[in-house]
């Protein structure tokens, strides 16, 4: 009974739509009412001809405020403030705020007679055109409200407007702004009990602790811009969240300037924004003439993928000629600690153990350099392209090749050790658990076998080829397949426990986490599955086919998506929190470190991005795509590249 | 039909089983266990309470929970349902949102998931994911209320219960909270100014808690809602608590963990729960429901 729930404005509306007074009603004897104009919080707005004048059509606002308490002291406070209103009013004078001319008390109802604003408000112009507004009209109209701003902040004594918002700013036919609604009512309803529903929107975070500033009006104006600028209404949304939707994504007429103008007014701490309007108003103007006489100069500069000789080393004295470049100086960013150049695509991703990367490459080879320089230490050649990550365990690194078959070959001198024959191609990497290596092949078939001697313990047969890693849980074996489905297959016997059926291919390889799945599909989708019973939890919609894997740290999952996206979203319920466009496909997996993430792309590159703010920190180009995902260690970001590299970045 | 049963295809016999030596144990030993867990009966029990306080005239608050146990081919699953709403809007309208809410809600959560879980087709199938079915089902719950009681509005907090995991939906101030491997944790996120003031850096001084009442989501208010989802695992031992702000203004999380591990069992940390916040001031409706799993 004692909640009560801030009435919805329609219900207010209602409410005083009974208690407004009848067209042509004359009040004092002079003012005559022709329409109503507004209906505020506690009265309406009408539209009134003032008698005196009989030859003139004159015409006034006459603002109401009904009192219908009976509590004395509450009926004593809403006349103080009616009457604070008047003498504010009377000792203004500023051609964007109305001219007071008389106010009047009759029964219950306080009066003020006003100088008539022709136009609309701000709100009502929202209303009318729903779309985001051009940010040359925006600004036009707050500067001429930092000029008013200024005006009552200089003036003896200050004044704080305090409830800047669309609804309380008129625009003239002439685009001339006024202020309207000097504080009636404004700190009425405060002390209020129970749960209410609704927050104003437009208000600073300090004011609520009582602290009403000239920043305060700042913040109110910033927060005005942003509403008309992106058509988004603060009071729907968590209070002080502007930063959520910046303006320049929603509306292209946003510079970055000015955007950045808007968001210094929006801080939550009050002297991080405006010393005063006179300094917002200058930011304003400055953004504006930027825009106009600049192009936005925030494409990335992009650094050829060239080093000095030095640091380039080769595998064998025929690929010496192929490996000299002239060397070019990098205009920005980093330089690779070394690169070495393979005789063809190096699709497969490094991996380091022990200051020894091993990586697979279309030339047919498994190579082993040293990570530290880049030096070759020994290859072993398959008769296909190694597109499979190698995996490492105990003495010795495991991997397939498009040759069909799987190898075991020593980690110090790449001498083989066994070799298990599938029916098809290999592109999916091993994962070993158990002293046991289980991959996919493109025979369908997911195989366990005995990472000591080969031997093939159980295969897993799906419907098309299996291109997927595995992920090894503590019951189940996870892999996706061509087929659509993701599998869940009994560790012990290779039965399937159950599956998940997507609406097309699935490469990504899962990822188990918190005690879900969680992989991308070719249907566009990243998934999160309970590990136990393969129950959809969550899904995330990206812009294109998921075809790389999702690494998690702290509880955020990072995807990549050939919709050019990284996406960083929450483990727990896939909510995005934050995207980055890399300007081309991903196909791979990121890597995640404690500061950063990084991706490479189809266009190249390999970029260095802030897990927090998801903003890039550098980035790198190569000379052709990079399918490789890259791979860190000892502060060093490895990948191979379809350039025929293998390159070594500083992270 | 897609997966066929690998060994009638494969040449391969399985002649030499992998080894499994499970990582992590599946039960969590009893003298680990709170005594509420400990003595509570085996698999998943729930408790509930709500109290009207010592102050109001109405209770405004809704509290519902479904569970059902199925146990088939030697596999025991649990399903339970966890509905709570506090509801504003003055005269009858409060009770009637919360009350609306909660039903309209569960029936939508037994449509989508219960009933396609007791059908034989469950893994793999679903039409949507769970947090989408659950959001839908708030979703839902909002339409009701705004069709039903246009003048008032109600929180929602609902926590489905799927075998070892928990989902939850939230919308506004009453909260979840998760007790596992000795700690508390609250799940929920108020949708409140008071809390988007601390996340701003505020401090508000007590005689302003006024805003701790204000609500910036709520079910009820507009056409579209937007919906909190989390999923967190619910293994042996663990403990979820859903209450409404009459509990959590009044006992702090401190107090919350406090009880959970001390009390004897999960009936008696209701009581306490409620004879608490009316020992201080009880000027609210407190409701909260308690799902303890205790596995052999």
């Amino acid at each position: 009974m004692e909640t009560l729930k801030l009435q919805s404005e329609q219900n207010e509306r209602g409410k005083l739509a009974n208690n407004t007074l009848p067209l042509g009603t004359v009040l004092q004897g002079r003012y005559q009412i022709i329409k109503v104009i507004g209906l505020g919080g506690m009265g309406a707005v009408y539209q009134v001809r003032d008698k005196h004048f009989q030859a003139a059509q004159r015409l006034c606002a006459l603002k109401e405020m009904i009192i219908n308490t009976n509590d004395l002291s509450k009926r004593r406070l809403a006349a103080q403030i009616f009457e604070r209103e008047a003498n504010i009013l009377a000792t203004l004078s500023h051609p964007s705020i109305p001219k007071i001319h008389d106010y009047f008390t009759q029964e219950d109802r306080y009066y003020l007679v006003l100088e008539f604003v022709e136009g609309m408000d701000l709100e009502a112009v929202l209303r009318a055109v729903r779309t985001p507004l051009p940010a040359e009209r925006v600004v036009d109209w707050a500067v001429q409200i930092c000029d008013v701003l200024t005006y009552l902040h200089h003036h003896d004594p200050p004044i704080v407007f305090r409830d800047l918002k669309p609804s309380n700013i008129m625009v003239r036919p002439s685009n001339r702004v006024a202020l309207v609604d000097f504080g009636i009512a404004r700190t009425i309803n405060v002390g209020s009990k129970g749960t209410m529903i609704g927050t104003e929107g437009y208000s600073p975070p300090e004011q609520y602790r009582g602290v009403a500033s000239p920043q305060g009006d700042i913040y109110a104006l910033g927060a005005t811009m942003h509403h008309l600028l992106t058509c988004r209404d603060p009071r729907l949304h968590p209070p002080f969240s502007f930063a959520e939707e910046l303006p320049s994504r929603v509306n292209p007429s946003v510079s970055k300037d000015l955007e950045a103008a808007i968001m210094k007014a929006l801080e939550y701490d009050p002297t991080a924004r405006y010393a005063s309007a006179e300094e917002m108003k200058e930011a304003l103007l400055r953004c504006c003439v930027v825009s106009e006489t600049l192009a936005p100069s925030s494409v990335p500069v992009r650094a050829p993928a060239s080093v000095s000789d030095h640091s380039e080393t080769v595998a064998s004295s025929s690929q010496v000629q192929a490996g000299r470049e002239a060397p070019v100086a990098m205009e920005q960013g980093i330089m690779p600690i070394w690169r070495f150049r393979c005789e063809d695509e190096v699709r497969s991703s490094p991996v380091v153990v022990d200051g020894v990367l091993y990586v697979g490459c279309y030339d047919h080879n498994l190579y082993a350099l040293d990570a530290k320089t880049g030096k070759f230490l020994w290859k072993y050649a398959t008769e296909g392209g190694i597109a499979a990550t190698p995996c490492i365990w105990k003495d010795r690194v495991l991997f397939g090749s498009e040759d069909r078959f799987f190898y075991a070959v020593s980690v110090r001198t790449g001498r083989i050790l066994w070799t298990c024959p599938t029916g098809g191609r290999i592109r999916s990497s091993a994962r070993v658990e158990l002293e046991h290596a289980f991959f996919g092949s493109d025979d369908r078939r997911l195989y366990a076998v005995n990472a000591n001697n080969g031997q093939v313990v159980w295969q897993f047969e799906a419907l098309e080829a299996i291109r997927s890693s595995p992920a090894i849980g503590d019951e189940m074996v996870y892999v996706g397949s061509e087929d659509y489905h993701l599998y869940a297959i009994d560790l012990q016997t290779g039965r399937q426990r159950w599956k998940f059926r997507t609406n097309r291919n699935v490469i990504s390889s899962p990822l188990l986490c918190d005690g879900l799945v969680i992989f991308g599909s070719m249907d566009w989708n990243v998934y999160a599955l309970d590990e136990r019973s393969g129950w959809s939890v969550w899904r995330f919609r990206a812009g294109h086919v998921v075809v790389g894997s999702p690494r998690a740290l702290d509880g955020v999952v990072y995807i990549g998506s050939a919709d050019g996206y990284l996406y960083a979203l929450e483990l727990g319920n896939g909510r995005l929190i934050w995207k980055f466009n890399t300007g081309s496909q991903v196909v791979s997996t990121p890597a995640v470190t404690e500061q950063g993430v990084y991706v490479s792309t189809l266009g190249g590159d390999i970029i260095s991005i802030d897990r927090k703010t998801g903003k890039e920190r550098w980035r790198f180009s190569t000379g052709g795509p990079v399918p490789s995902s890259p791979c860190v260690c000892d502060a060093t970001v490895y990948m191979g590249s379809n350039d025929h590299h293998v390159y070594a970045l500083p992270a | 039909m897609m997966g066929s049963s690998p060994d009638a295809i494969t040449p391969h016999v399985e002649h030499d089983a992998i080894q499994v030596h499970r990582k992590i144990p599946h039960g969590m030993s009893d003298t680990l266990k709170p005594s509420l867990v400990r003595n509570a009966p085996r698999g998943l029990t729930i408790f509930g309470g709500s109290h009207i306080g010592r102050v109001r005239e109405h209770n405004e608050d809704a509290w519902m929970a479904l569970s059902l146990s199925n146990e088939a081919s030697g596999n025991q699953t649990d399903v339970a349902l966890l509905l709570l709403a506090d509801g504003m809007g003055g005269h009858t309208s409060g009770d009637m949102a919360s009350a609306l809410a909660v039903r309209a809600a569960a029936v939508r959560v037994m449509q989508d998931v219960v009933l396609p879980f007791l059908s034989s087709e469950v893994a793999g199938t679903q039409h949507y994911a769970l947090h989408e079915t659950l959001v839908r089902s708030v979703e839902t719950a909002n339409a009701v209320v705004r069709h039903n009681v246009p003048q008032a509005g109600t929180t929602l907090t609902m926590a489905l219960i799927l075998g070892q995991r928990v989902y939850i939906a939230h919308v506004g101030d009453s909260r979840a909270y998760l007790l596992g491997k000795g700690s508390l944790r609250r799940i929920t996120h108020d949708h409140s100014l008071a809390a988007r003031l601390i996340e701003t850096g505020q401090t508000i001084p007590e005689e302003t808690s006024a805003h701790r009442n204000i609500l910036y989501r709520a079910v009820g208010q507009r056409a579209t809602i937007e919906v909190d989802t989390h999923t967190e695992s619910f293994p042996d031992g663990s403990c979820l608590l859903l209450c409404s702000d009459g509990l959590w203004a009044k006992v702090s999380d401190a107090e919350i963990a406090e009880v959970l591990m001390n009390e004897p069992n999960a009936q008696a940390a209701v009581d306490k729960f409620i004879a608490l916040a009316n020992e201080r001031g009880g000027d609210d409706n407190v409701t909260l429901i308690l799902a303890v799993r205790n596995e052999a």
